[in-house]
């Protein structure tokens, strides 16, 4: 008999939760990018773009959020798994407070949005490395 | 006063659904009643903006059998009801009354906030469709019981601002000045179409209003040309054309600037006796409650009066990149500050008709604040003047119109003094016109007819604030 390829300490990490915590990350991303557009040139479309991307990056990163709560479920929870839903967490709420920056009008929401936006993403990155390091894909989220 | 930057700050539009329930939260918190910012130096304290906004809005209710308050020796009543957003009054010379009726603005959402803030302020306006019409009211007898109420001129697209010179009615719809030619008793326009004078920057128009009114020689009319946003949010090349007043020349249609910087000018007027072009303008939202101040000012030519780089004279607006501290340098401080997000939409100059106390001075209607903890307006004043300024605070006229409580039966919008001793309300909530006159005055006889020369100027404006918003931002204010 060959040895087992079983390695039952590895979480694993349902392709879904990867796309959500990816698609949540790119969001911000755009954000940020749009707030240095803006800083630079004044022109109030990218004010208007980065309000957009925060907000989707609010609804992917919600799902995403779902995910990891289901990865604390006392059969699933890890250190990590726990640190990732922390982090998301805080992702979220440190988002949402950059959508209502945003929301104020024109520079109103400068440079403190821009400062936002850097932690958000840095936040968002820290989460997804924490949710797929060490991890293999498959199962339920 | 600064208040703490937790419990204040008005705001144009609101944001996310979630701030909401905060914002409401936030506002039972600040009891502090404001400081009066009336007339030449108001307190304008820094500006403060949370992260949440405060949106109180208006609760509207019937009127049932109540009216607005007004001062002893006057009396009020309702001469129109059921009319479709009534804005603006013009007295004919025959005593009859114009109304203009609509709504318009077509500004689109840009942001998430705008989304979620359409919805919400138009809960505190009127529910029913823009009327695009002018409805004429007639008291043939005099017995101050308006028995005509028929539509004068329909199709027209949200009519706002009107004025009469000699036998031509101009009425400015929110894209263009158009005329009709006016008979002394017609009760319906000559003509289906009116012929357009000139056309007027209507592209989004976030603040849609056209106030205008006739020179005192009646060559001219002026028109305001609200703002295209808040402060810039739209960006600037939207505000090309935007928060000025023009100057038609009616002869040709020619137009140029008259005066600029004026972020939303609701109403003009022409100051009996001395022809002075006076504007009541509505300012900027989001940087508190106690600022910046609506105003009341004579219209300099080729003034400059801040919007958006400066406001009240030379205090800078961070808000609005790139700076440009040449034109805040040049920017001039208006005569009289209304006080801070009252909304002022309607403006007309008294005279002895309307007895010695309100003889000398101009009634203002103010549409009232939605973005502030502690409501401001919802109410008609008189601000006196001396030696055709004002001076003193203003008093107020026609109130009742809000309750502490939110229940709001009415909002004010234009005035115009009738030369039968009465001032005429414009109410865009309860879609009525109150007229308030004198207890016990006898009407006057009706004037002659045709009076061939100039001269009829009225015109006041209504913004939603939110016409100010697509909804009416209103975005307002």
């Amino acid at each position: 008999m060959s040895a087992s390829i079983h390695h039952p300490h590895v979480r694993t990490f349902h392709p879904l939760h990867a796309v959500l915590l990816g698609g949540a990350t790119v969001l911000f991303l755009g954000a940020l990018l749009s707030d240095i557009a803006y800083a630079r040139t004044f022109e109030i479309q990218w004010n208007n773009f980065a309000s957009w991307l925060i907000a989707g990056g609010l609804v992917v990163a919600g799902a995403a959020l779902v995910c990891a709560v289901i990865g604390l479920l006392p059969s699933r929870r890890t250190r990590q798994s726990v640190l990732h839903a922390v982090v998301l967490l805080a992702t979220w709420v440190l988002g949402f407070f950059n959508a209502l920056w945003h929301a104020r009008d024109a520079w109103a929401s400068m440079p403190a949005g821009l400062v936002l936006s850097v932690i958000v993403l840095v936040l968002a990155c820290v989460a997804t490395w924490l949710g797929c390091w060490n991890t293999r894909f498959g199962g339920t989220p | 006063m600064n208040r703490s930057a937790m419990n204040s700050f008005a705001i144009d539009r609101l944001r996310l659904a979630a701030a909401l329930s905060l914002a409401t939260v936030l506002a039972a918190c600040s009891g502090d009643t404001p400081p009066p910012q009336y007339g030449a130096n108001p307190d304008l304290p820094e500006p403060t903006r949370g992260l949440m906004p405060d949106m109180v809005i208006a609760s509207p209710a019937e009127w049932g059998d109540r009216l607005p308050i007004v001062p002893e020796g006057f009396e009020v009543r309702a001469i129109a009801t059921n009319l479709l957003i009534p804005r603006q009054t013009l007295v004919l010379p025959n005593g009859d009354i114009l109304v203009a009726e609509g709504r318009g603005g077509n500004a689109p959402s840009l942001k998430p906030k705008d989304v979620i803030a359409g919805p919400i302020k138009a809960a505190g306006t009127t529910q029913v469709e823009s009327g695009n019409r002018l409805t004429l009211l007639r008291d043939a007898d005099g017995d101050g019981n308006y028995e005509l109420q028929t539509v004068f001129a329909d199709n027209l697209n949200a009519p706002y601002g009107l004025a009469l010179i000699g036998n031509d009615l101009y009425v400015a719809n929110q894209d263009a000045v158009v005329r009709f030619d006016y008979r002394p008793g017609q009760t319906q326009a000559s003509a289906a179409a009116p012929e357009t004078l000139a056309e007027l920057p209507s592209k989004i128009n976030h603040h849609w209003t056209k106030a205008m009114t006739a020179s005192a020689d009646g060559r001219f009319l002026y028109v305001g040309i609200g703002s295209n946003s808040n402060i810039t949010e739209r960006g600037m090349v939207a505000e090309a054309d935007r928060a000025l007043v023009w100057e038609i020349d009616v002869a040709t249609g020619m137009h140029r600037p008259y005066a600029t910087g004026l972020r939303n000018p609701t109403a003009l007027a022409i100051q009996p006796g001395s022809g002075q072009l006076w504007a009541v303008v509505n300012e900027r939202d989001e940087i508190g409650p106690n600022l910046v101040p609506d105003y009341l000012t004579s219209v300099r030519e080729g003034g400059f009066y801040g919007w958006p780089w400066a406001y009240w004279g030379k205090n800078v607006d961070d808000r609005v990149r790139p700076r440009n501290p040449e034109k805040v340098a040049q920017s001039i401080t208006p005569d009289y500050s209304l006080g801070s997000h009252v909304a002022a939409l309607g403006l007309d100059f008294s005279s002895e008709v309307m007895g010695p106390e309100f003889a000398d001075g101009a009634f203002v209607g103010m549409h009232g604040s939605w973005n502030r903890a502690d409501p401001v307006g919802y109410k008609v004043v008189f601000v006196p003047f001396r030696n055709g300024r004002p001076a003193g605070d203003p008093i107020d006229f026609a109130t009742g119109f809000r309750d502490d409580d939110g229940t709001t039966r009415g909002r004010p919008v234009g005035v115009t003094v009738d030369p039968r001793g009465a001032l005429i309300i414009a109410d865009d909530l309860s879609n009525t016109i109150w007229r308030v006159s004198r207890t016990g005055a006898t009407q006057a006889p009706l004037p002659p007819p045709a009076d061939p020369q100039p001269a009829g100027t009225e015109g006041e404006g209504a913004s939603d604030p939110a016409a100010d918003s697509p909804s009416g931002q209103e975005r307002s204010g």
